[in-house]
């Protein structure tokens, strides 16, 4: 979900009260631009300033490794002039109505959007509470507001060298009316912002302490381990428990309509009764597809007509006119989340209540599919969240809180609700097969004049978030299904292809650009080799009107020696690859080296990258997000698969589905451009960006452009054909 | 049956199966959460734990192996100075991102620097290869390693 020009319309009031027992509460209510509301009388509370002078913010955005928390200290720390380790954080509640971004318009923690959804919101409260105070400091002396400045927690007025403290001002700036467009601070005032301050959460995370959802423990509470149909919409048919309920410790066995689960006293003797639970399956429709069935589904939705999700000029005439034509089909498989902490929920249902704790990256969507399995109204369910041991877009979907809470209703007591690994890998969303195929008109030059891009795969967001869509097209799909490129005529189509049913999809890392980025940039590179030019010089020709990404570019070229050839050794290829694009608000270039041995195996060995993402809020999290969105697309590109046989998911833990380790991660440069221009998203784009280089980096080492992923079976493959 | 079993210095006696993984004693039982589950089968490193000063995955671990032997968590790391070293350079290079792993890669460091200031990028490969980052930490936990070994060499006598 990029969200640039999205069609959701941006407007949020600020609103300001009185703090019970003295002090100040400022936040936002949010509104939809089309439908004309009136600003909800209870705002979302971001910030909180008591007579104390104690600041407390509430983050909307949840923490799942990509720096959230620390970056939401410092905007607000920045506007507000105070240290931001002095900030008391917490973590927002679910509620859909008072913490939505701004950008999706619900409380989602994704699509690169939580620095970008809270530079718009939580720094303009900030300001806004620092304006407030300075007039009420300002009417305490009987001086101009304009003479007085705001400093370290306290308002100065220097003149007459007298100085209040928040605490001392909080209640009287709570009276001031406030103001919906307070003046910001300019970039060469940034004291926080633009600084790697330390991550607030880095403590913790080192000593054992940093309590995920899987950490949670309640008095009293039991421990299940649950099981899922193994085939595609299958349900629970006989169940027999006798050897379960004879293991030491286990209490009951729970059973729903799609799945077992088995409840003990300690997480081993759950484990134990869950294997020794003898279920039979009741197969659904798809309990005979093989990824075979999957990918010819996809194939033969090359060929239908698409819903259009971008015309320019005419691209059939300038086609019949061209001088050349190249055409290529692009095969991406299934993928999986694999993050590090399994799924798991922790829930305690009463009569009147349901308390559901857990990581979980749309607080919203949690509290409404817990209250739907409770059969409770949903201010009755708290969602008490915590760290995610990983997010990369599985912990968007409730899935497994509403069978949590399912479970939980047959269980006196609070009961941590745990998936295996093998569980938690053959009941993901997965990034489902996608497939395109591209199009292009070529001069006598080779260059492109028309680009027709036919994408194929899933409708995410009619599920998801149904107003990110246009005309029936997943806006997140075709998100840069062309490039940063001056072509004439475009032509981009939709052509939906569902997964069967009882195999769900959803969002993966990188999103709509990790299917795409690495096809525009493949036929890129494939366009550039056939016109006999250099890879880079053929894009930068093409990049007139694209300032920012053409920038990246030229840095990634100086940075990575492009222009210096490789060294070559006997009974290996080396090669390097480019990539360029523009997504998630942020620009990025990548050149990738890589080694290819006389097997097929591809090391990669370095990876640099340029990015551009607007302003900067914290330099290092920037780099670490890039860093680690390049592992998770090399990781991918080189080998990751899921398959399917017999209706059923065929990886199931990390000796099947094998991720990239230590002693095959490249070495990583981040070079950042210096921009005033609004933050873009860094969580997603470097793992759309470093698919596309290594595959481009392995067609400069063997000349092979692999066109069905991943690069290791396809080559694999090519070595024994 | 009750057994007696010494974590991070201190006695526990459990009321647990002889064949319960330490990973599930740890955490269910001695209420020590910072070792985590990620795969049951050793194959990620996120249940990593010492056990008389040897790295062990816990997932794999059966109490009744553990008898007099002491085991040491992520919870008390800091109590020897490889530790306070690597949680020092952890802290100086943001290591962390989601966190969940990085238990499982400190106590894998921690064995590997006991024995050697300065390991090699070979050497750093053999140990840490067996722990998963999903978030793609590896170039600073490798580079973690390295400020580690100087911080110990530098405070070597």
């Amino acid at each position: 979900m990029s969200a640039v020009e999205s069609p959701i319309s941006r407007r949020a009031f600020l609103i300001a009260s009185m703090l019970g027992g003295g002090g100040l509460l400022i936040g936002f209510t949010m509104s939809a631009r089309s439908q004309a509301q009136t600003p909800a009388p209870t705002p979302n509370a971001y910030l909180r300033i008591d007579s104390q002078g104690r600041v407390t913010l509430t983050l909307p955005y949840v923490e799942m490794g990509q720096g959230a928390y620390t970056s939401q200290a410092q905007i607000v720390a920045e506007e507000l002039e105070i240290d931001p380790a002095s900030l008391i954080l917490e973590a927002a509640p679910a509620n859909e109505k008072l913490y939505a971004s701004p950008l999706f318009l619900g409380q989602i923690t994704g699509g690169s959007g939580s620095l970008r959804g809270a530079w718009m919101t939580m720094r303009s409260a900030a300001a806004a509470a620092r304006v407030m105070l300075i007039e009420a400091a300002a009417r305490r002396w009987q001086v101009r507001s304009s003479t007085c400045r705001a400093e370290n927690g306290r308002v100065l007025h220097s003149a007459s060298n007298r100085s209040l403290r928040y605490g001392d001002l909080a209640s009287e700036a709570a009276r001031s009316k406030v103001p919906q467009n307070p003046p910001l601070k300019k970039p060469a005032q940034f004291r926080v912002v633009g600084r790697p301050v330390p991550r607030v959460d880095t403590p913790e995370k080192i000593n054992g302490r940093a309590i995920y959802g899987i950490d949670v423990r309640r008095e009293g509470m039991r421990y299940a381990f649950v099981a899922a149909s193994p085939v595609f919409d299958g349900k629970v048919g006989a169940v027999d428990d006798r050897a379960t309920l004879a293991i030491k410790g286990v209490r009951q066995v729970a059973r729903i309509d799609d799945a077992v689960a088995v409840v003990a006293d300690n997480s081993w003797a759950a484990r134990k009764g869950l294997s020794a639970l003898e279920v039979t399956w009741i197969g659904g429709a798809s309990g005979t597809l093989n990824t075979a069935d999957l990918v010819a589904a996809a194939d033969a939705a090359l060929n239908r007509e698409g819903l259009v999700a971008e015309h320019i000029g005419d691209p059939s005439n300038a086609e019949a006119a061209a001088s050349g034509r190249y055409e290529q089909i692009f095969r991406l498989p299934m993928l999986a989340h694999a993050t590090m902490e399994p799924i798991n929920c922790t829930v305690h249902v009463t009569a009147d209540r349901c308390d559901v704790w857990c990581g979980n990256q749309a607080l919203g969507r949690a509290q409404k599919f817990a209250a739907d399995a409770a059969g409770l109204p949903i201010e009755k369910v708290n969602i008490h969240n915590h760290l995610l041991g990983g997010g990369f877009g599985r912990r968007l979907e409730a899935d497994y809180i509403a069978q949590a809470v399912r479970i939980a209703r047959q269980v006196d007591g609070p009961v941590k609700v745990m998936w295996s690994r093998e569980e938690d890998m053959q009941h993901d969303y997965y990034r489902y097969i996608n497939h395109s195929r591209v199009t292009v008109g070529l001069d006598a030059k080779g260059q492109p004049v028309s680009w027709r891009h036919r994408i194929v795969g899933p409708n995410i967001m009619a599920r998801f978030l149904p107003i990110y869509q246009k005309n029936g097209v997943d806006l997140d799909i075709v998100d840069c299904a062309t490039g940063p490129y001056d072509i004439p005529h475009v032509h981009v189509d939709f052509a939906r292809n569902e997964a069967p049913p009882g195999c769900a999809t959803g969002n993966w890392r990188g999103v709509g650009p990790s299917r795409n980025v690495f096809i525009v940039e493949s036929v890129m590179d494939e366009l550039a080799h056939r016109a006999g030019r250099d890879p880079v010089e053929y894009r930068r020709a093409l990049m007139a009107k694209s300032p920012r990404p053409r920038a990246v570019l030229d840095l990634v070229v100086a940075k990575s020696g492009w222009a210096t050839p490789l060294p070559q050794r006997a009974g290996e290829r080396r090669g390097r690859g480019v990539a360029v694009f523009s997504g998630f608000g942020s620009h990025l270039a990548l050149v990738a080296e890589v080694r290819v041995d006389v097997s097929g195996h591809v090391r990669v060995e370095r990876i640099v990258c340029a990015v551009d993402t607007g302003l900067v809020v914290n330099p290092d999290i920037v780099k670490a997000q890039i860093e680690g969105g390049i592992i998770f697309g090399v990781s991918a590109v080189l080998r990751e698969q899921i398959t399917v046989a017999n209706g059923r998911i065929v990886q199931a833990n990390f000796d099947t589905y094998t991720l990239l380790r230590i002693d095959e991660a490249p070495s990583i440069e981040v070079h950042i451009v210096p921009s005033t221009e609004d933050p873009g998203g860094v969580g997603e784009p470097g793992t759309s960006g470093a698919i596309a280089a290594v595959a481009n980096a392995v067609f400069a080492a063997t000349g092979q452009r692999v066109t069905t992923l991943p690069i290791q079976k396809a080559l694999g493959e090519a070595a024994r054909a | 049956m009750t057994q007696s079993i010494s974590v991070n210095g201190r006695t526990h006696e459990v009321d647990l199966d002889d064949d319960t993984p330490m990973l599930w004693v740890l955490r269910d039982a001695c209420a020590l959460t910072g070792t985590k589950y990620g795969c049951g089968i050793a194959m990620c490193g996120a249940c990593t734990i010492h056990v008389d000063g040897a790295a062990r995955r816990s997932c794999v671990t059966p109490i009744a192996n553990i008898g007099a032997a002491k085991v040491r968590t992520i919870e008390a790391l800091h109590e020897t100075e490889v530790g306070r070293a690597l949680q020092r350079a952890w802290r100086e290079l943001e290591v962390p991102q989601c966190g969940y792993c990085q238990s499982g890669q400190l106590m894998s460091a921690a064995v590997l620097l006991e024995t050697n200031h300065a390991p090699s990028d070979a050497q750093i490969d053999a140990v840490m290869a067996g722990n998963l980052c999903r978030c793609g930490t590896y170039g600073r936990i490798r580079a973690g390693i390295k400020l580690a070994g100087t911080y110990l060499t530098a405070s070597a006598p």
